[in-house]
């Protein structure tokens, strides 16, 4: 007699009626799959048991070896971009941190994506993580704060395949820019309120790496929505320069805020700047700022009108975003996977799609109470109303400092980098024609003074003329 | 630029605020996170089959391709039943022991006659997509001992595990990775 019939009982019952059975199933299916000895395990005098195998994990050991790399590319970025201004060097730093910490160590973990971890560690009583995340966190900010967004330069894999495909780069118009420029800010704030709202028992969804669109290709597997999202930010960025860079990365826009105010950051000319504009026409990111032209009184009176009703009404923008913010409650906690099942619980009527379906039927399977999922739900409801204002908040903060931002004039006397924009890639200084005689490339055919002169009277965009009209090519 | 008496002016003195400001700050919450957040040891995913209904939702929502969660045989719970209710479908037209009956769809599960009337199930971890329907069976008729597990070979070790999001019972959680398994042992006095 078969094991099999001595649970479900006569052999007559297997083969009769399925309904039988599917009842026998269905009131079975219910039960908690609690480890239960049904059937004595036989002991085999001859047959010896073969071994479940367990495959180990990486050992931890490279985790520290990537956060050794970390130290060191960072080290050599800044040294590459601020002492030896060497272009070639930095894109070859570019191309090995690409293979290594993103083909090879498949990209995870990321400074990026460790925003989560270091805002989870706050809201989350219980929350633990390796020293390692807080560090691969914390190096590249130190980093920019002292001189500019070098990570950004060669050592992020995300940035470096986007700068090894800028190829043919067009300039985004400058409204367009300032306006895009402010997603990374709105994104980190959404992220940052993600990855601290409704923690505890649940998992905090963490957007950032669950929309990361170039993981996938690291890994060389991934669902094929992901795949065309990276695809997609692979073919943009051949003709706008480092999309995700300039118009997503929530650690871009860390990282921004610490450039601006960094001890230390790349120059354009070795050292005096002859306008010659070719920097400005290098950058595919359209971070170099042109020397101002002097303003009329006129002109300063209404800046300066502009700028005292834009201080003025700061406050009421922070507080219209606060308040709009605090309605995208249920909106906002959707996102949370908790909040979105109840839902579905709630309307019990799936449609036709199989994952609604599934959801459903396995949350029924657990046999929680809805009751206790709706209660959860309503809690997360109010969380994300309060979160959702300070979101709104934060993104009325970010809207009026770039409006506050872009109604300071600050004078320039030669181009510069835009130090929150720049990523210290290194492309304005190689396209420098000073920078050309400095390395030796280009010998100076005149006197300097006559070169400024020349260059300023007609000012050029390539180089070769620039080389013709005051040097000759070595 | 500080001019020649070593003078700062108000703009580089608001920079230098800012970025010591910025670097205490940054100091100290890392010190905070360091002291009563770190670990020292690596932590990876696992699922505690325990609290695992075997919903299906470790092969979809794995971010790799094929899941890195798989099913795995812990033999010396089997009670290496003739009729595996992990093996053969329950509902089947006709209950011979053909490969038609076999609940895995992608027939991972080998079955082998080691003596009357006990057969062993093994698994053919290539061909598993950590479906789950086998565990199913198992802990619902069974023994148990077909159960799912992150399989550390192929685990990349996400920062936030895409299946522990979307786990119904809530059986993901970090171990160390010094003892990244979970199985299910022999139960002996039940």
């Amino acid at each position: 007699m078969s094991h099999w019939s001595l649970v479900i009982g006569p052999s007559s019952l297997v083969r009769g009626p399925v309904w039988v059975l599917s009842c026998l199933v269905l009131l079975l299916a219910v039960l908690p799959a609690a480890a239960v000895e049904r059937f004595r395990p036989p002991d085999f005098t001859e047959h010896k048991l073969p071994e479940t195998t367990t495959p180990e994990p990486p050992a931890p050991f490279w985790d520290y070896v990537d956060l050794g790399y970390l130290a060191v590319a960072l080290g050599l970025a800044t040294h590459l971009a601020l002492v030896r201004r060497s272009r070639r060097g930095l894109l070859a730093l570019s191309v090995i941190s690409l293979a290594w910490l993103g083909f090879r160590r498949d990209g995870c973990i990321c400074p990026i994506g460790a925003i989560q971890n270091v805002a989870e560690a706050v809201a989350n009583p219980n929350y633990v993580m390796p020293f390692s995340v807080v560090a691969f966190f914390a190096l590249p900010i130190l980093v920019a704060l002292f001189f500019g967004r070098t990570f950004c330069a060669a050592v992020c894999p995300l940035g470096a395949v986007q700068e090894l495909v800028a190829v043919r780069p067009l300039r985004t118009p400058r409204w367009l820019d300032h306006c895009l420029g402010l997603l990374p800010y709105v994104y980190l704030g959404a992220a940052v309120v993600f990855a601290t709202t409704g923690t505890g028992e649940d998992r905090a969804p963490y957007v950032i790496c669950k929309y990361d669109p170039f993981v996938g290709f690291f890994r060389l597997s991934a669902s094929a929505t992901m795949l065309a999202l990276g695809l997609g930010f692979l073919v943009l960025g051949l003709f706008v320069g480092r999309p995700y860079c300039r118009y997503l990365c929530p650690y871009g826009a860390i990282l921004k805020l610490c450039s601006r105010v960094s001890k230390r950051h790349v120059r354009i000319p070795p050292e005096e700047c002859i306008k010659c504009k070719l920097c400005e026409d290098a950058c595919p990111y359209g971070a170099i700022l042109e020397p101002t032209v002097e303003q009329s009184p006129r002109e300063r009176l209404r800046g300066r009108r502009r700028l005292a009703i834009l201080l003025a009404v700061f406050p009421l923008v922070v507080a219209v975003g606060a308040v709009l913010g605090h309605f995208t409650g249920v909106a906002l906690s959707r996102v949370h996977p908790q909040a979105a099942l109840a839902e579905l619980v709630a309307k019990d009527d799936p449609g036709d799609v199989q994952a609604d379906i599934d959801k459903i039927e396995a949350f029924r399977n657990t046999r929680r109470p809805p009751e206790e999922l709706y209660a959860k739900a309503r809690a997360l409801h109010e969380q994300f109303a309060y979160a959702g204002a300070w979101l709104g908040g934060w993104i009325g903060l970010v809207v009026g400092v770039k409006l506050v931002h872009l109604s300071v004039r600050r004078r320039r006397d030669e181009y510069q980098p835009d130090r929150g924009n720049c990523v210290s890639c290194g492309r304005c200084f190689w396209y420098c024609p000073e920078e050309q005689v400095r390395a030796g490339l280009i010998t100076v055919a005149q006197p300097p003074s006559a070169v400024q002169a020349s260059s300023r009277a007609e000012p050029t965009s390539d180089a070769s003329n620039t080389a013709e009209g005051g040097c000759a090519t070595k | 630029m500080a001019d020649p008496h070593g003078k700062i002016d108000r703009r580089q003195f608001v920079q230098e605020g800012i970025r010591l400001s910025g670097a205490i700050g940054l100091a100290g919450y890392l010190g905070f996170l360091a002291g009563s957040k770190g670990h020292a040891e690596k932590l990876v995913w696992q699922l505690d089959p325990a609290k695992c209904i075997a919903c299906g939702n470790c092969a979809t929502y794995c971010v790799l391709d094929e899941s890195a969660v798989k099913c795995v045989q812990n033999f010396a719970m089997c009670g290496y039943c003739e009729r595996c209710t992990g093996y053969f479908e329950l509902d089947a037209p006709n209950l011979d022991s053909g490969a038609e009956n076999q609940l895995c769809p992608t027939g991972a599960i080998a079955r082998a006659l080691i003596e009357d009337p006990y057969h062993e199930y093994t698994i053919d971890e290539k061909l598993c997509i950590g479906c789950g329907k086998c565990v199913k069976g198992c802990s619902t008729f069974g023994n148990g001992s077909l159960q799912l597990q992150v399989r550390h070979d192929r685990c990349k070790n996400c920062n936030q595990c895409a299946i522990a999001v979307a786990c119904p019972s809530r059986a993901f959680l970090r171990v160390p990775a010094s003892d990244p398994y979970l199985l299910k042992q022999r139960n002996l006095t039940g």
